[in-house]
This record gives structure tokens, sequence and C-alpha cells, in this order.
């Protein structure tokens, strides 16, 4: 068990949403820079570091050498965009094993710069990657596999374009109050449906923004949390978990969600309707509604209804996600949204949020990211945070 | 309509014999012999058991939409699916040579090869007449 062995103490998020004057490398070490000074800490009190498939070089090696950091412990978990929520809870796991005292996630990228078509173009993979050839001659996209699991949805349980519309609504009014968030502009349902089909059902504003920029976090062991001048936000439960193509036993209808959820409120104790605010990983609006259903904050088939109507809109709602806009409207920086997603937890649990959609008397926060594809094998992770 | 380009696949050693009956017409599935199961995609140890003794069985080529989405915003629009087959396992394919905007979930479909660019045909799938 690893249950409040771990504070986040640092947590920084890149202001920049298009970096065509920065390096990848640069924007990894602004944002450790970043992170460590929110903490209150310096690189040499960095023992251990985290990083994923955006951090270029063999694993962890050349951010390290670039940052010239010297370490007892690293870890390069690549699960896409939930590699970071991973991360985090491997930091506690190092911390509660003393391998390391002070960890530092990086994560950073320029999709945008480099004109990445990033939902609807096929991705190249190496061949010797055992499913590649039974998808790259199909035209597999990420939209248009995410788009078969809102159309399964649908079909099941009779969820509707509108319904999800209203995801990409609330991320939007949160948006409004975020000077970096890419899209300010407040939309409608009917904004939402009547945007253009990319792969049906799903419309361009059922999608995320593509955005360049990067996060970092630093998880401390409490000893450090206590003697630093910053509110303390505690780790108190993770799970993590994979899900897979089953040998063609597929079910688009749920995510890894229903596994790495419970265990996490099974080792924080606590339960969905105690918590203040999500963290929601919003690749797209069927990725939001999936995941709340299989977290348990509501039954299995009933997310349309649970999120219509302002439900997920701070101060409007029973539960505010996404208060900085999400990937819907805010950030997606290098494809992978699951940094922001505890940065903005963080953010809540401090009181730091902006003052429009701060959560009243936030002591309990879950972030949750899926990384991969829902329509083929991802992997989800949960955390659970308490102000302290 | 112009048809969208199918990237060859790339065989290995352990599916070239897939990619060598696709060129000859012919539609095979992988099935262990200790628990019965067929599987999707195919490989040499069986998934659910991980028995070693597969072999590769002849499908019968008939099977129901489990899902799909038409990709519009491409130079030709096209339709990705998932078709659960009638020998059990769920695969990714295309939909070919039907109207798109009469798709639906539960459809009966049935395999029709599609050619790739320089290499084997590969399996895709048209509605089944009733």
């Amino acid at each position: 068990m690893t249950t409040g062995k771990c504070y986040i103490a640092g947590a920084f998020e890149h202001p920049t949403r298009k970096a065509e004057d920065k390096s990848v490398a640069e924007l990894h070490a602004e944002v450790a820079i970043g992170a460590l000074a929110d903490a209150g800490l310096s690189m040499r009190d960095v023992d251990g570091y985290f990083c994923a498939g955006d951090a270029p070089g063999l694993g962890p090696l050349s951010m390290l050498d670039y940052m010239n950091l010297k370490v007892r412990h690293v870890d390069s978990t690549d699960t896409g965009g939930s590699s970071y929520l991973l991360h985090v809870a491997h930091a506690a796991q190092a911390i509660a094993a003393d391998k390391c005292d002070v960890a530092l996630i990086t994560l950073a990228g320029r999709p945008r710069s480099e004109g990445m078509a990033t939902g609807t173009a096929p991705r190249t993979y190496n061949p010797a990657q055992p499913d590649a050839q039974w998808e790259s001659p199909f035209g597999l996209t990420i939209i248009n596999g995410y788009a078969m699991c809102a159309m399964r949805h649908m079909y099941e349980f009779d969820t509707t374009s509108e319904q999800l519309a209203w995801i990409k609504v609330a991320a939007s009014h949160h948006a409004q109050h975020n000077p970096h968030a890419m899209l300010r502009e407040v939309v409608t349902v009917e904004d939402v449906v009547n945007s253009p089909i990319v792969a049906d059902p799903l419309h361009r504003l059922d999608c995320c923004v593509i955005s360049d920029g990067g996060g970092a976090l630093v998880v401390v062991k409490p000893e450090i949390a206590r003697s630093l001048n910053r509110p303390r936000v505690k780790l108190i439960g993770t799970g993590t978990a994979p899900k897979l193509q089953a040998g063609g036993d597929i079910d688009l209808t749920y995510s890894a969600a229903v596994w790495s959820g419970p265990a996490a409120f099974a080792e924080a104790g606590v339960k969905p309707a105690d918590v203040k605010y999500v963290s929601i990983y919003d690749s797209f609006t069927i990725t939001v509604l999936i995941q709340l259903e299989d977290l348990g904050f509501c039954e299995k088939g009933r997310g349309g209804a649970f999120v219509a109507d302002g439900n997920l809109i701070s101060g409007v709602g029973k539960l505010p996600f996404n208060t900085d806009g999400g990937g819907l409207c805010n950030n997606h920086p290098a494809n992978r949204g699951g940094m922001t997603k505890v940065i903005e937890a963080v953010r809540q649990l401090r009181g730091e949020a902006h003052p429009a959609v701060q959560v009243k008397n936030c002591d309990l926060a879950l972030a949750h990211g899926t990384g991969g594809s829902l329509a083929t094998r991802h992997a989800g992770a949960t955390l659970i945070l308490e102000r302290e | 309509m112009a048809m969208r380009k199918i990237p060859a696949p790339k065989p290995n050693p352990e599916t070239q014999a897939f990619w060598d009956a696709a060129a000859q017409g012919r539609f095979l599935i992988r099935r262990c012999t200790a628990c019965g199961k067929a599987h999707w995609y195919p490989r040499k140890a069986c998934p659910f058991c991980w028995g070693e003794k597969t072999e590769w069985v002849e499908a019968s080529g008939r099977g129901t939409i489990y899902s799909y989405s038409v990709m519009r915003r491409a130079a030709e629009p096209y339709v990705v699916a998932y078709v659960t087959l009638a020998e059990g396992p769920t695969m990714l394919t295309n939909l070919v040579d039907c109207d798109f905007d009469a798709l639906a979930i539960g459809q009966e479909v049935r395999l029709k090869f599609s050619p790739s660019e320089a290499g084997p045909p590969v399996p895709t799938f048209t509605i089944a007449e009733s």
C-alpha cells in the first residue's frame, strides 16, 4: 500500500500552445524548472526522474543528460496519454520503497508546430508490432476508432450526440476563464452538433485541441512535503490497468477505468459520491462519458443523462470536471492529456484554480487518464488526491 | 467514387500463410485444437488458453456489424468497422461497395477481399444480400 506515503508538491503547466521557436528538450527543461520552482525545490533535490515516449532519446537517458540530473531512480513507462498518472503511482511506490525522495515527471511536445494530423491520419507503426498488419490496411485513426466506441454506446444505450455535446459545452464554460486556453469561446449544444462530422458520429467540436507545450509534477515523501511552504496535496489512492482486444472478444462500451477506478477508491477508502472535483481524460467527448460511467459516477449506459444540462459545469452541476477547459478547449500537449489532468486537480485542491471555476471546499479530487486508444489497446490510470 | 488506396499489409513468418491464402481468395482464421476457440488476430499460441496447437481453418466469411464509422474527413471517405465473425471473434475491417448512409449495427455482412497497393488483398466486408 502506498496510501498517504507521498505528496504532489510541485505542478507546472507550460503556458505556450504553439512553440515554433523551442525544441522539445527545451520544453521539458522549462516545465521541470517551473514545477521545481512551484514546489520550492531545486534541481539538486531531484533523485528520481520519470518520462514517457514524448521525451526524445533512449528512455530517460537523453533528457537526464540534457538537464544534467543525477538521480538514483528512473522510470520510462509509456502508455501514451495516461503515462504521467502511472508515473505518479510509480513514484509513490518508489518513495514508499525508499528508492527516491523527490520524483520529477516531465511531458512536452510540439505536434501543432510540426503540423501533425493527430487524429485523422493513420499512424505508422513498427511492422514488428503484432497488431500493425491487422490495423494499418484499414485506415484506423484515433478519431474513427473513438467514433466506433461512440456508435456502439449510442446503439446499446440510446446515447445521443446532444448529450455528448454537453461535455464540450461544460469544458468551454470553464475555458472562457483560462487566458492560455486555445478555445475560449463558450459554445452551445447546437454549435457542437452543427459542426462538421469528422468520423460518424463525432463532430469537429467533439474533439480535443492539438497543442504544443507540456507540464511537470514533483512528487515527494511526507517529510519533504511538510518542510515546504505550499498547500499539501496527498496521494491517497492509485489504480492502473490495461484493456486490450482479448483475442477478438471486443466490447467498446467500457474502458480500463472499470478496473483502475475501483482499485483507487478501495485504496483511498472513499467512494465516488465523496469526490468534489474530477479531471477526466478528454481526447473526445465520448472518452469522458465512458470513463465517468466506468469510475462509478453514474450507472453504465446512463452517462448521457448524467452529463446533460450542465452537470459537469463548476458552480452549476453536481460534478465539476476539467475546470481548466481540459483537452477539449484548453491544452492537449504532445497529444497526451494525462499530465494536465493531474495539474488542474492539484490547482483545485490547493484552491489555486481560477476563482470563477474554483470548487468550494475542494478537499477530495480524482484524476483519471486513458492512454492509447479505447478502440484497440489502452491503459487507464486513476489517482485520488486529498487536501491535507 | 474513387476508392481509398489500401496500404499493403506486412506479413511476417507467423502470418505469411494467412496472406498467401488471401492471395488465393481464401480467408483463414486461427483456431485452438485444445480449447476449440477461434481468435483474432491470428497468432501461434491460443490467446485464451496459451495452447500451442492452433491451426488455420477457412472461415465462412459471414458476420455482423458490431460497430462502424464513416471517415468523412478524408480525400475518399471510407468505413472502418468491427465485424463479429460467425466463428466468434470480432475483427477490425472496412465495409466496402455499400451505401455508407444506410449502414447499421447488427447488419449481416459477407467477406469481399479488397486489393491493397502492391500487396496481398485484405479481408473487407460488404452488406450480405437478404
